[in-house]
């Protein structure tokens, strides 16, 4: 038998499983039936219910105008799998393709997708964290909950952590009038994912908007009272603050724990894979079975140096769901590399937020278009003299000129593509924090070593 | 009805928000907001604001009626 016919008896008759039934695994779902692949799909989440959408979470429904419920993920088509869900995998062979699940189950695969995500980094003292009025916001449990106490009337809400996340719940509160205090550890919001001459801005719009913004402090404890509800926090300067809600925004923590003693190159920036979304052994070696998608990949891009790069991008889940899909029943020669740059966009203080490439890759930024102080503006972002960036504050038509520059490399800082240049184009250092504040905050991460910085570690791999 | 906009693409023109505008609002000079699950009624507006979209990034529910029933682990 030709491997052609491999193939096609494979797309008619395979089996297939989905870990993890969110964006990525339903839009990869979708594409493999697209594909013409007929044979059986079996779709494994740990959550309960149809897969649903978590951008709204931070937006339209903590606003209190769509309900939680109401973010079910529409369907293009009809994806006829079998569903295993409220229950985790937790491990996976790759000797036997044998997916194994809580509950005792082993369910067997030709090919399988990783689509595990991410889930939020909960509050470091187990007691306080289970206080009652202390949230974190990934799932539409965590959204609804907040959006009860928030409908409460709180005295004071404390958001600890100002990244996307935390100033999205920010401006909500703000919104519905509530008062708020936000903690970050860096020198200023958003720092994590654009550095510091952005997040100057963001610090001076939170502010505009009535925010208690401390920056540069550490919460180190959260104090309940008698009935086990959250009531004080507590600063490592000294100072305290009365609240009686906390949102713990302190970024994602990759779901590949179920992996560990896989063999896969999986750790705590994701699942190492290829373009293609083929997953890599621990030696680096492609597998043939093996694919994966969304939050939980961690991807090389040519156009930042075959560096990998953890995204937390819902454009980039979608897309890498569609590679991957098509090269799990295509051959060889027909497959296609993700090699998209990266997408982002975030809704905060009534300002549209947006951004291309990866900021983080960037050594100096200028704004090269509009006005700070207005909150209008372009800023691009270069690394040794070219474009790798750019983000747009209420200037979202721009992206693609910006989109075109990354892709041919242009020469940064590059020229204001209309004649109103502002007044300030001066490139400055971008500035970014640490590897330790880059995982709480930021939603994209360049994770392979700078090959400049010359030093190597090898992991071993014991069965 | 179920739908999602895709904001990575949507450039905030608004045609949405003038054709449907219990689904789509606009927060802000250009940022977007939208039922995900807008009422039945409304199905045809909103088909229509997915339809006038410049950049396509309205996606609607295909599967007429309640979809493709999900089946909860029987563990
Ligand atoms: C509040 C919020 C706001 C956001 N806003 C934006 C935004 O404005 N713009 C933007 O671009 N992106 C945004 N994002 C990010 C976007 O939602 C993610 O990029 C997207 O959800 C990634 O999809 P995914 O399918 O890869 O992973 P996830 O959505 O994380 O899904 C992974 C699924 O796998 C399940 N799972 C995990 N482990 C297991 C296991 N062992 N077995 C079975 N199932 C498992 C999880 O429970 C989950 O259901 C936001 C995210 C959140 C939480
Ligand atoms: S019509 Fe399309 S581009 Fe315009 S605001 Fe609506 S979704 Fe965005």
């Amino acid at each position: 038998m030709t491997s052609a016919d491999n193939l096609q008896a494979f797309k008619r008759d395979g089996r297939i499983v989905i870990v993890g039934a969110s964006l990525a695994g339903l839009r990869a779902a979708e594409a493999l039936r697209g594909e013409g692949f007929t044979g059986s799909l079996t779709m494994i989440g740990d959550e309960l219910g149809e897969p649903y959408d978590r951008p709204p979470l931070s937006k339209q429904v903590l606003t209190g105008w769509v309900s939680a419920g109401d973010t079910t993920l529409p369907r293009r088509r009809d994806v006829n799998a079998e569903w295993l869900l409220g229950v985790p995998a937790t491990g996976l062979d790759l000797a036997t393709n044998i997916v194994r699940l809580a509950d005792g189950r082993e369910i067997p695969f030709d090919r399988v997708l990783i689509s595990t995500g991410v889930r939020a980094r909960p509050w470091f003292v187990e007691s306080e964290a289970a206080l009652d009025g202390v949230f974190v916001v990934r799932t539409r449990e965590h959204a609804e909950g907040l959006q009860r106490a928030l409908a409460a009337g709180p005295s004071r809400v404390l958001v600890i952590g100002a990244g996307f996340t935390g100033s999205e719940i920010a401006s909500i509160c703000r919104e519905r009038d509530i008062p708020l205090t936000v903690a970050e550890l860096a020198p200023a919001p958003l720092v994590g994912a654009l550095g510091a001459m952005i997040g100057e801005v963001a610090a001076d719009m939170q502010r505009a908007h009535g925010v208690d913004l401390r920056c540069g402090v550490k919460v180190t404890q959260l104090e309940g009272d008698a009935q086990g509800h959250f009531r004080r926090a507590h600063f490592d300067d000294g100072s305290t603050i009365d609240a009686d809600v906390a949102v713990v925004a302190l970024g994602g923590i990759r779901n590949t724990e179920w992996l560990r003693g896989s063999g896969l190159a999986a750790g705590v920036w994701g699942i190492a894979c290829d373009t293609g979304c083929r997953a890599l052994t621990l030696n680096g070696l492609i597998t043939d079975d093996i694919f994966v998608a969304g939050d939980v990949a961690r991807c090389p891009n040519p156009i930042y140096e075959y560096r990998l790069i953890s995204l937390e991008h819902w454009a980039n889940a979608v897309e890498q769901a569609e590679v991957a899909a098509h090269n799990m029943v295509s051959g060889q020669a027909d497959r296609w590399p993700h090699l998209s740059i990266p997408l982002f966009w975030s809704i905060q203080f009534g300002v549209n937020i947006k951004s291309v490439g990866v900021p983080t890759f960037a050594d100096e930024v200028a704004v090269t278009q509009g006005s700070v102080s207005d909150h209008r503006f372009v800023a691009a972002y270069g690394y040794r003299g070219r474009v790798t960036a750019a983000v747009s504050f209420n200037n979202a038509k721009w992206l693609d000129h910006y989109r075109n520059l990354i892709e041919t490399a242009a020469p940064f800082p590059p020229p204001c593509p209309t004649p109103d240049q502002p007044a300030d184009m001066k490139p400055v250092p971008v500035d970014f924090p640490g590897p330790t504040l880059l995982a709480q905050g930021a939603t994209v991460v360049v994770t392979g070593h700078d090959p400049g910085e010359r030093r190597v570690t090898a992991a071993q791999y014991h069965r | 009805m179920r739908i999602v906009v895709d904001l990575s693409r949507c450039e905030g023109y608004a045609q949405c928000a003038f054709l449907a505008p219990d689904a789509f609002r606009m927060h802000g000079e250009e940022a977007l907001m939208y039922d995900p699950s807008p009422d039945d009624a409304r199905r045809d507006q909103v088909l229509r604001a997915a339809a006038a979209c410049p950049v396509q990034a309205i996606l609607v529910d295909q599967l007429e009626g309640r979809d493709a029933p999900v089946e909860a682990s029987p563990s």
